[in-house]
C-alpha cells in the first residue's frame, strides 16, 4: 500500500534518473549478474561486459519504463501490459529475478543518492518495485 | 567449509576496517524496522517505533543495532569458520528469542543499502558481490541450528 506522499517521492526519484537512465540500468544489470550469477543465463545473446553498447541500451529500457510508471502508479497494470506480454510469452524470465534486479535497483539508487535514500525512500521505492515486478509476471500463468 | 578468494577476504576486512559501527549498525537495524515493519514483532519493549522518525530517534533501536554490528565482527575476524562462530548465537536466536531466520536475510539486505549509501561509488558490484556472499554465510550459520 503506498502513501501519496510515498507516490509523489518515488516519481520525483524515478524523474531525477531519466538523464541517466543508462547509467543507472546498466549499473543495476552489472551489480545483478555479479552477486547473482544465475541471472547471467538470460544474457547469452548480449555482450554483458559492464557498460557495453547493448547492457547501456537495454539498462536504459528498464529504467525508463520503470520512470514511466512510477509516473502514474496506479495506471501500472495498463501501462505494463505490452510488457507483461513478452515477459510472460516471448522472454519467459523466472519471476523469482525479477527480485534480484530491483534489489540491485535499489543498491544502485542508494550508491547514488547516498543518505538522501533514508528509510522512508527506501521503504517506498521497496513497495513500488514489489509491486512492479508482481504486476509485469501477472500473465505469466 | 566456505572458499574465500584474496579479493573477497581483503574486500570484507576493508569495508569493516572503515565503517563507523556506531552509524551503520543503528543505520541498519533502524532502516530494517522502517522498511519491513512486521520486524518490529521482536521489539515489543522498545517504546515508540510509530513512524520512521521515531524509530530513527529511539536509543534501544541505536543501542541494538550497534549489538548487532559487534556480533557481525566475530564473523569478520574468524571468516574461515563463520558456523562454529554464531553456533550459540543461532541456538539463541531460535530457542530463547524465537526470531524467524528469514529476518536475519532482510537485516543483511538492510545493511548492505546503509553500506551503499555510505561507499557510494566505492561499493562496486564486485565489492557488493563479495559483501552479499559474507553476508549469505552469516545469514546461513545464524539459521542453522534452527530444528
Amino acid at each position: 500500500m503506498l502513501s501519496k506522499e510515498e507516490k509523489e517521492l518515488i516519481a520525483q526519484i524515478w524523474e531525477k534518473m531519466i538523464p541517466i537512465a543508462s547509467e543507472i540500468g546498466s549499473e543495476s544489470l552489472h551489480r545483478m549478474m555479479t552477486t547473482f550469477p544465475g541471472t547471467k543465463t538470460y544474457f547469452s545473446h548480449l555482450d554483458i561486459r559492464p557498460r557495453s553498447r547493448q547492457m547501456l541500451s537495454h539498462g536504459k529500457k528498464i529504467v525508463l519504463a520503470i520512470a514511466e510508471c512510477s509516473k502514474d502508479i496506479s495506471s501500472m497494470m495498463v501501462t505494463l501490459a505490452p510488457l507483461q506480454t513478452l515477459h510472460a510469452y516471448k522472454l519467459k524470465i523466472d519471476p523469482y529475478n525479477l527480485k534480484y534486479l530491483s534489489h540491485c535497483l535499489i543498491v544502485t539508487l542508494a550508491a547514488h543518492m547516498g543518505s538522501d535514500f533514508d528509510p522512508v525512500a527506501h521503504a517506498a521505492m521497496d513497495k513500488f518495485l514489489s509491486a512492479f515486478a508482481a504486476v509485469l509476471a501477472e500473465k505469466y500463468r | 567449509m566456505v572458499q574465500w578468494t584474496d579479493f573477497e577476504r581483503a574486500t570484507i576486512q576493508n569495508i569493516f576496517g572503515k565503517i563507523d559501527y556506531e552509524d551503520v549498525g543503528p543505520a541498519a537495524f533502524g532502516r530494517c524496522l522502517v522498511v519491513y515493519p512486521w520486524t518490529q514483532r521482536y521489539f515489543g519493549n522498545f517504546g515508540n517505533l510509530y513512524n520512521a522518525a521515531a524509530i530513527q530517534a529511539n536509543p534501544m533501536v541505536a543501542a541494538h543495532g550497534k549489538t548487532v554490528l559487534r556480533g557481525l565482527d566475530k564473523a569478520v575476524k574468524n571468516m574461515d569458520d563463520i558456523k562454529a562462530t554464531y553456533a550459540e548465537l543461532s541456538v539463541l536466536h531460535s530457542e530463547k528469542l524465537h526470531v524467524d531466520p528469514d529476518n536475519f536475510r532482510l537485516l543483511a539486505d538492510c545493511l548492505t543499502i546503509v553500506v551503499a549509501s555510505r561507499m557510494g561509488s566505492d561499493f562496486t558490484a564486485d565489492v557488493q558481490a563479495a559483501f552479499q556472499k559474507f553476508l549469505a554465510v552469516v545469514v546461513s550459520s545464524l539459521g542453522r541450528q534452527y530444528h
